[in-house]
């Protein structure tokens, strides 16, 4: 029989799951989740449709690129924007977290429930874009490529990377949202300062740097991008000290467990009181 | 372990801001049925989301049978609230509404569904449950709410204006099933600014204005403690005229006033038990007397005496 926070875990965690998925206020987190997939879809349809010769090397790189500069910077950052501020922010606007504070279940289990029920869907949600991208990349390469790219070169080793940065990425970026939308009103504040904190990061002192998400993430993607010298672009890829994984990893769960502590203890002091929201 | 039966609390203030919710409470209010009266603003919302923690005093300490009310993991073991708020988790179906509220409680799917049918037909719902909230009247609206602050069995019922909506008809059933549940032994708060509502019911009512507590307590204790208001009876009889002549002759008496209909008498007095011992001699020299009730032994005259007419609620 399992313990009874475990239990009451279960019940947020399925109550919640469902609203994630079939709100209509999320179908445009698919719509970020997809549009890389469409993207390299696209690109290998050409290819076939010109009978072009992919080039592979080129192909990973671009990958690589779009992943580290759009997918994690501004997708997977905004998806779970857009699932983990709602969890509770949404249900005050709702005015419908009475419902979840009436029930006997500590409110650091409903956080952990909550906490979970975004990482499923964000993780379900982004992590098979990953994989849907990578197999829309390499369609035009044909199997016998891909698969010697599988199991002789990197690429199940790629792959799992890819898979492991999408899956820490929901983990930061989500406890991250999850406690701002428990503390600010107008979660757009926070949004932009993160946003704006993840850009300059680069820039930022060695120690500073650390206290952030894409910092890890980085370290984290198996390809080192190059853009052309001195665009923006080159700058954001910057990755002056990387972190081997069994740092980088610890690392972000820190971040997120520091983060979701901070959240448990504001979300104890909650009060509900709609009237002034 | 519960360790005592009552709701206190002790010098609780809450403030929104410079707002005032409710000032230096102090109550000990036991099972039975209790009323919150007062109107829009007095502070019966604030004190019944205090009670069950949903916002926190800004001062003061509450226990809800020895519990804190931050304790919701304890806490709503023993206590159900039926809130004000008209709003519900998107998509929910009554029985959905009720039965995730127990799968949260911790039972099991099984025991969450028989728990869940049984108070859904307590409060006669069950045709609607499986049928979408969105598309609930507000009776029904009302009475799942209710369902739901019931399905677990608790010890403490805190209802936020449970009445607002429904008809007559459920009205009435409603009341009842408040009336079954405080002979369970249950403590039943109810808050209301429909005073007749709540009067029929009360065992003590609880009376509030501006965020004060002005006075609380059994009705009919609370009336006769205010001296500087001279009680009213009504005495129906067959020669009102004769029966006013009669009572002025008593010191205690400052008024009696024939009723508008002619087959009774108002009388104002400072001393009701003396004035019925002379009624009983009246009767006996003559005057056939049909009835007799006090007038305004109700909670709308006392709130009316204590607090003001502009004030009073409905």
């Amino acid at each position: 029989m399992n313990p009874l926070w475990i239990t009451q875990i279960m019940a947020v965690l399925r109550l919640e799951i469902r609203k994630t998925f079939l709100s209509k206020r999320g179908f445009w987190i698919y719509f970020l989740a997809l549009m890389p997939v469409v993207m390299f879809v696209g690109k290998s349809i050409v290819d076939l449709e010109l009978q072009r010769r992919p080039n592979f090397g080129e192909d990973t790189t671009v990958f690589a690129t779009v992943f580290q500069l759009f997918y994690l910077r501004l997708a997977v950052f905004f998806g779970c924007v857009g699932i983990f501020i709602n969890l509770f922010r949404g249900e005050v606007l709702d005015k419908s977290l009475h419902y979840y504070f009436l029930a006997p279940i500590r409110r650091e289990v409903l956080l952990a429930g909550k906490f979970l029920a975004g990482l499923v869907a964000t993780c379900i949600i982004f992590a098979t874009s990953t994989m849907l991208q990578i197999a829309g990349l390499y369609w035009s390469e044909g199997w016998r490529v891909f698969s010697d790219y599988l199991l002789n070169g990197n690429g199940l080793s790629h792959i799992a990377s890819y898979l492991g940065a999408t899956v820490l990425a929901c983990i930061g970026y989500g406890s991250i949202f999850l406690a701002a939308g428990i503390v600010f009103k107008n979660p757009l504040i926070p949004v932009g300062a993160i946003l704006l904190w993840e850009s300059i990061n680069s820039f930022l002192p060695s120690l500073l740097q650390k206290i952030s998400v894409i910092y890890y993430l980085k370290s984290l993607c198996p390809i080192q991008i190059t853009p052309e010298a001195g665009t923006f672009f080159a700058i954001l890829s910057i990755n002056a000290d990387p972190m081997p994984a069994y740092i980088a990893i610890p690392g972000v769960l820190l971040v997120a467990s520091a983060v979701l502590v901070a959240a448990s203890f504001q979300v104890r002091r909650m009060e509900i009181n709609y009237a002034t929201e | 372990m519960q360790a005592n039966d009552r709701v206190v609390f002790e010098n609780v203030s809450k403030f929104y801001g410079d707002v005032l919710g409710v000032n230096r409470v102090n109550l000990s209010i036991p099972p039975g049925i209790t009323s919150l009266v007062g109107p829009n603003g007095s502070g019966k919302t604030t004190l019944m989301n205090l009670v069950t923690g949903l916002i926190r005093p800004t001062r003061g300490r509450i226990t809800v049978l020895g519990i804190r009310p931050d304790q919701p993991d304890e806490l709503f073991r023993y206590v159900g609230y039926c809130t004000q708020f008209d709003s519900f988790p998107r998509g929910f179906t009554g029985y959905q509404f009720v039965y995730s509220y127990l799968r949260l409680y911790g039972c099991a799917h099984r025991e969450a569904e028989d728990l869940t049918w049984k108070s859904i037909e307590r409060v006669g719902m069950t045709e609607a449950a499986r049928r979408k909230i969105a598309g609930y009247s507000k009776g029904m609206r009302q009475r799942i709410k209710l369902a739901q602050s019931i399905c677990h069995g608790p010890s403490i019922l805190v209802l936020d204006e449970p009445l607002n909506g429904l008809d007559p008809l459920v009205r009435a059933e409603t009341i009842a099933l408040f009336r079954a549940l405080a002979e369970d032994g249950m403590h039943v708060i109810i808050s209301s600014h429909i005073l007749h509502e709540v009067d029929a019911i009360s065992d003590q009512v609880i009376l509030l204005s501006n965020g004060y507590v002005v006075a609380e307590g059994q009705i009919h204790g609370v009336r006769s403690e205010m001296q500087e208001h001279p009680m009213q009876i009504l005495v129906r009889c067959d020669r009102p005229g004769v029966l006013a002549a009669k009572v002025f002759e008593q010191d205690s008496v400052v008024e009696a006033q024939i009723h508008k209909d002619g087959l009774g008498v108002l009388v104002k007095t400072r001393d009701p038990a003396r004035f019925y011992l002379m009624l009983n001699q009246i009767a006996q020299n003559g005057v056939s007397i049909e009835s007799v009730a006090p007038a305004d032994d109700d909670v709308n005259s006392v709130y009316e005496y204590l607090i003001g007419s502009e004030e009073a609620p409905r």
